[in-house]
């Protein structure tokens, strides 16, 4: 099962083209760094490849299938912003079971604290909204999981922590994660192999 | 590095925050996220705030800036220079001689188009040309003022937030993670800028994750954990295996960094669940 998107083009207002001509594909288990300029459709080519947006031009493949519509979808998207990606009326137990139990192991691995999960959103710290937002997305039918700019809002130790986790999990469930970051010694650190965006 | 005689712009001393949370019906109980802070900042001085997340920084600036929330308690000392800041003043002295760029890129105005919402507090006359000379420095099209915040990338939101902050006047700038997800060539130009915020003799308040970036610019460190102030060091101290830091909270913070060790953080646990 690999996903795969070919000559992916994009653009949010008539023919100011953010992405144009993008082929890209990852393979399960693989850990595939993202990078370029801040704008350069980092983000947009993520919310596509997850199913979110539509591109103008091109397709997205799963396994040489197009992805089902009203299921489950195998590309989870872990976004830049957790605040963003958090219902601020629900406390964090519902965010977190929207999509599934995640045992006390998975709570563990990321360090959630019982505690939170009746909070609220605007209660908790950004990282540790974050770690919210990883847990959902490891959802057992989970394939793909794009982290855009996961660990930025997070500082080194529990950056280093975090992905230690993360890709262990990955790893162990050969779930393939694109890793989207700025950071070159991030990349370097985790990825088995770099796509650079634009020029 | 600063060049004029040390005068302390801003002093925080045993600050700590609470708040009050209603549990079911009336009952209430009270959470203390900041137990005693420390943090002092002299003119011309860039001091870099640095700490797990959730320890507590950004909730030092908000103290700092009197826009906690209503069930917020608050002690301690806020000197501002010479005087306790109180909120009255900083109502006053907020947007005008303190300047703040917040964390979230929630802060901006969904409904307004980014050109003016850098314009907001320029001279009227000038507005346009200065916002438009700000964009020009941090790498974005003229025609981008013309978007809406959801149009923009992550990146270029940091760039309008950060855009905002630059004001006449301003002698204390309180920078709450202004860096993440920039580009090398924009994020330069920020760090810039805030240097020269200091070389104007403002203070500056960095508080950041990127360690990298700070430690080029700050001429102090203070490490935050748990809501109090473990560690404030030289920048320079931060090099090599950080033998030359106090505490080992620090040294293992900074030994963290992709940069450095990061696999030292590494443990073979079982991941199988």
């Amino acid at each position: 099962m690999t996903l795969s998107g070919e000559n992916l083009g994009h653009y949010y207002q008539r023919d100011r083209w953010i992405l144009k001509d993008v082929t890209i594909s990852i393979a399960p288990g693989e850990v595939l760094g993202l990078s370029g300029y801040s704008g350069c459709g980092k983000t947009t080519l993520s919310r596509i490849l997850a199913g979110y947006i539509a591109p103008r031009t091109g397709n997205i493949w799963i396994d040489h299938k197009a992805m089902e519509p009203r299921t489950f979808r195998p590309v989870q998207l872990i976004y830049q912003h957790p605040e963003k990606a958090i219902n601020p009326k629900w406390r964090m137990r519902d965010v977190l079971t929207e999509s599934y139990a995640p045992s006390q192991a998975i709570l563990d691995a990321f360090e959630i604290k019982n505690e939170w999960l009746t909070r609220w959103p605007v209660e908790l710290s950004g990282g540790e909204k974050q770690r919210f937002c990883i847990v959902r997305a490891l959802n057992p039918a989970t394939k793909f999981i794009i982290a855009d700019e996961m660990t930025t809002m997070l500082d080194a130790i529990t950056q280093a922590k975090i992905w230690n986790s993360f890709l262990g999990i990955c790893k162990s469930r050969n779930i393939g994660v694109i890793v989207v970051s700025h950071e070159t010694s991030l990349l370097n650190r985790l990825c088995d192999r770099i796509y650079h965006l634009g020029k | 590095m600063s060049k004029t005689e040390k005068k302390p712009l801003l002093q925080v001393e045993n600050l700590s925050i609470g708040f009050s949370q209603y549990m079911k019906g009336t009952q209430k109980r009270v959470i203390q996220p900041i137990a005693d802070m420390n943090v002092e900042i002299n003119e011309g001085e860039i001091v870099a705030v640095v700490g797990a997340s959730g320890s507590g920084k950004s909730l030092l600036a908000h103290a700092v800036l009197g826009i906690l929330p209503s069930n917020a308690i608050c002690s301690g000392s806020v000197v501002y220079k010479g005087e306790e800041l109180t909120e009255k003043r900083k109502r006053q002295l907020r947007g005008r001689e303190i300047s703040f760029i917040p964390q979230s890129v929630n802060y901006l105005d969904p409904l307004m188009r980014v050109g003016a919402q850098v314009q907001i507090g320029l001279d009227k006359k000038t507005a346009h040309k200065q916002q438009e000379k700000l964009f020009a420095q941090y790498d974005l099209k003229s025609s981008d003022g013309h978007l809406f915040p959801y149009e923009l990338s992550g990146g270029m939101l940091r760039r309008v937030l950060f855009a905002t902050s630059v004001r006449e006047g301003v002698r204390l700038v309180i920078a709450d993670e202004p860096t993440p997800g920039i580009h090398p060539e924009a994020l330069s130009e920020i760090l810039k800028q805030l240097k020269q915020f200091a070389k104007d003799g403002a203070g500056v308040m960095l508080i950041t994750h990127d360690m990298m970036s700070a430690l080029q610019i700050a001429d102090r460190v203070a490490v935050i954990k748990e809501g109090a102030t473990v560690e404030i060091s030289e920048a320079v101290a931060f090099q090599g295996t950080g033998e030359r830091l106090k505490t080992e909270y620090t040294k293992r913070l900074w030994r963290a960094l992709p940069q450095n060790d990061f696999d030292l953080e590494f443990k073979g646990r079982d991941l199988n669940i």
